[in-house]
């Protein structure tokens, strides 16, 4: 422990001897440093993925896109810094920082800027697909666990991973939705594994890692839209009767449907709130880190001194945001699991106590 | 900003990845793993009902064997308390039986003893007579001159035989 305590520090002053270099670095290279700029291009997406301590170096990942004359499927190398490149009798080229489509691939017609149907596998598009690859790898080695040794708790890393599906499983789906837990315990868990692997890996910050994913509007879009499906599509009639016709006084919903129009609102407003929750948090915490990160070269560039003195100070910050983030990874992922849950347990509702209050009226009646 | 408006190539391979996940997973994963995770709950549940049924079977076993020790020693204890009074009932049936075993022969004794003394009675009045009539042969034999002294004699002799009985 001490020895591990001498290590650190002695790590963290050689971090802060550092910046009088990559400072001057910086002021080589001529750019005023732009903190916003830096910001949004770390949490944005891209095409070709940063290698670390290069600035221009980029993994090359493959641009599709389909053209005013159709498909283009070429390498983001050719684009990337800046460059045109002609494929066939179409021009491509990066948007410039001017441009309406700034970051984007841009198609130039005529001389004018034409944003071409774009499903390139961007940084971002990479990451999901590393997710997709480490999940489904998780899952199927859990499984080969399983179906070898049964019963028998698995050590180690497994161990964890069964801990995990354990408490997904057993304190959140089944507590909720209760009978109806198997049905969509694939989905859920499926979700949460997911969020929490794309969570996880985002806080890594080079090469597998270090897409902003889940901090990234689409993504969690397309997650609590899915969510949204499944909570609808497998919704009982009690839930469409509570939307439709709640029971509420008749001139609440007759002439003018003010209940089904606030039910409906609501439909809508949950899936909202999921996207924005996981977006917003995960931004966040990104956004700290890289906050933390800029502080250093901001007062390095007022004085080296002060530069050094922030190192310190900042990476321990960054380091503290960074534990508190991966807790935040869990929670965060827990949080929409657990939500997706109860939005899929009340579509699930049966009028069960309602026809046992009816079967009652009728006995009395009689 | 471009942050919060959402890109449609992200969208569409997000779906397509998600979906290629969820497809993947729900067919080779979830139905093993939740199987087995189910099945250990089933399996620990129904552990714990059997033990607690085990308790309750082991409590009811050890109540019911008091309840035998219990029945059993008052069993005893009155079986003692009967013999005791069978006991004591036989003794005084005995001692009873013997006392009247003992009243009948002392009655019959008595009896035979008052009819041996009637005989004896009768025996020695037959003998006094007897004895009368030698006294008076005697008497008769020698004082049947003097008729004063003969009447004297009976007369005395009377008396004799009066102040006796």
């Amino acid at each position: 422990m001490k020895k591990l305590f001498v290590i650190l520090t002695a790590f963290l002053f050689g971090l802060a001897a550092a910046p009088s270099m990559s400072a001057s670095d910086e002021s080589h290279e001529g750019g005023k440093l732009d903190p916003k700029e830096i910001i949004f291009e770390h949490l944005g997406d891209g095409y070709g993925w940063e290698v670390p301590f290069n600035h221009h170096k980029r993994i090359p990942l493959p641009v599709i896109v389909f053209g005013s004359d159709g498909l283009h499927v070429f390498s983001s190398s050719r684009i990337t810094d800046g460059q045109e490149y002609v494929d066939g009798n179409t021009t491509f080229k990066l948007a410039g920082k001017d441009s309406d489509f700034k970051g984007k691939v841009i198609e130039i017609v005529d001389g004018k800027e034409i944003r071409p149907f774009d499903i390139s596998i961007t940084k971002n598009v990479c990451g999901i697909f590393i997710t997709v690859l480490i999940v489904i790898g998780l899952m199927l080695w859990m499984r080969s666990h399983v179906s070898k040794h049964g019963f028998k708790a698995p050590r180690k890393g497994l161990g964890f991973l069964e801990l995990l599906i354990d408490f997904i499983y057993g304190s959140v789906i089944k507590a909720t939705l209760g009978a109806k837990a198997r049905k969509f315990a694939p989905y859920l868990l499926t979700v949460f594994f997911f969020i929490f692997m794309m969570n996880l890996l985002g806080l890594i910050v080079i090469f597998p890692g270090g897409a902003n994913l889940t901090g990234n509007i689409a993504v969690t879009l397309v997650l609590s839209v899915l969510t949204f499906m499944v909570t609808n599509l497998f919704a009982t009639r009690h839930y469409w009767k509570e939307i439709f016709w709640p029971e509420v006084p008749l001139w609440l919903k007759f002439p003018l449907p003010i209940m089904p129009a606030i039910e409906i609102f609501g439909m809508f407003t949950k899936p909202a709130a999921l996207t924005v929750r996981l977006f917003a948090n995960m931004m966040g915490g990104h956004m700290i880190v890289i906050v933390l990160t800029l502080l250093i070269f901001i007062f390095a560039a007022v004085n080296p001194v002060a530069g050094g003195a922030t190192t310190v100070i900042s990476v321990l910050f960054s380091i503290f945001m960074l534990l508190i983030d991966v807790l935040v990874s869990f929670i965060q992922a827990y949080v929409f699991t657990m939500l997706s849950t109860i939005f899929i347990s009340l579509a699930q509702e049966e009028e069960h106590h309602h026809e046992e209050h009816e079967a009652e009226k009728t006995l009395q009646t009689k | 900003m471009e942050l919060f408006t959402p890109d449609f190539g992200l969208i569409f391979w997000m779906f397509v990845a998600f979906a290629v996940l969820f497809f993947i997973l729900w067919k080779f994963a979830w139905p093993v793993i939740l199987k087995n995770v189910d099945s250990r709950a089933d399996l620990i549940d129904k552990g714990v009902e059997y033990a607690q049924n085990a308790k309750l079977q082991l409590d009811n076993a050890r109540q019911q064997a008091e309840e035998y020790v219990a029945e059993a020693r008052r069993q005893q204890a009155e079986m003692l308390r009967d013999a005791d009074r069978l006991k004591t009932q036989i003794i005084e049936e005995a001692r009873s039986a013997a006392q009247v075993e003992a009243q009948k022969v002392m009655d019959s004794a008595k009896v035979q003893i008052q009819q041996q003394q009637k005989e004896a009675e009768q025996q020695f009045r037959n003998q006094v007579s007897e004895f009368a009539l030698d006294i008076a042969e005697k008497v008769v034999k020698n004082q049947m001159a003097d008729k004063q002294a003969q009447t004297k004699l009976v007369n005395s002799l009377l008396d004799e035989i009066e102040s006796k009985n």
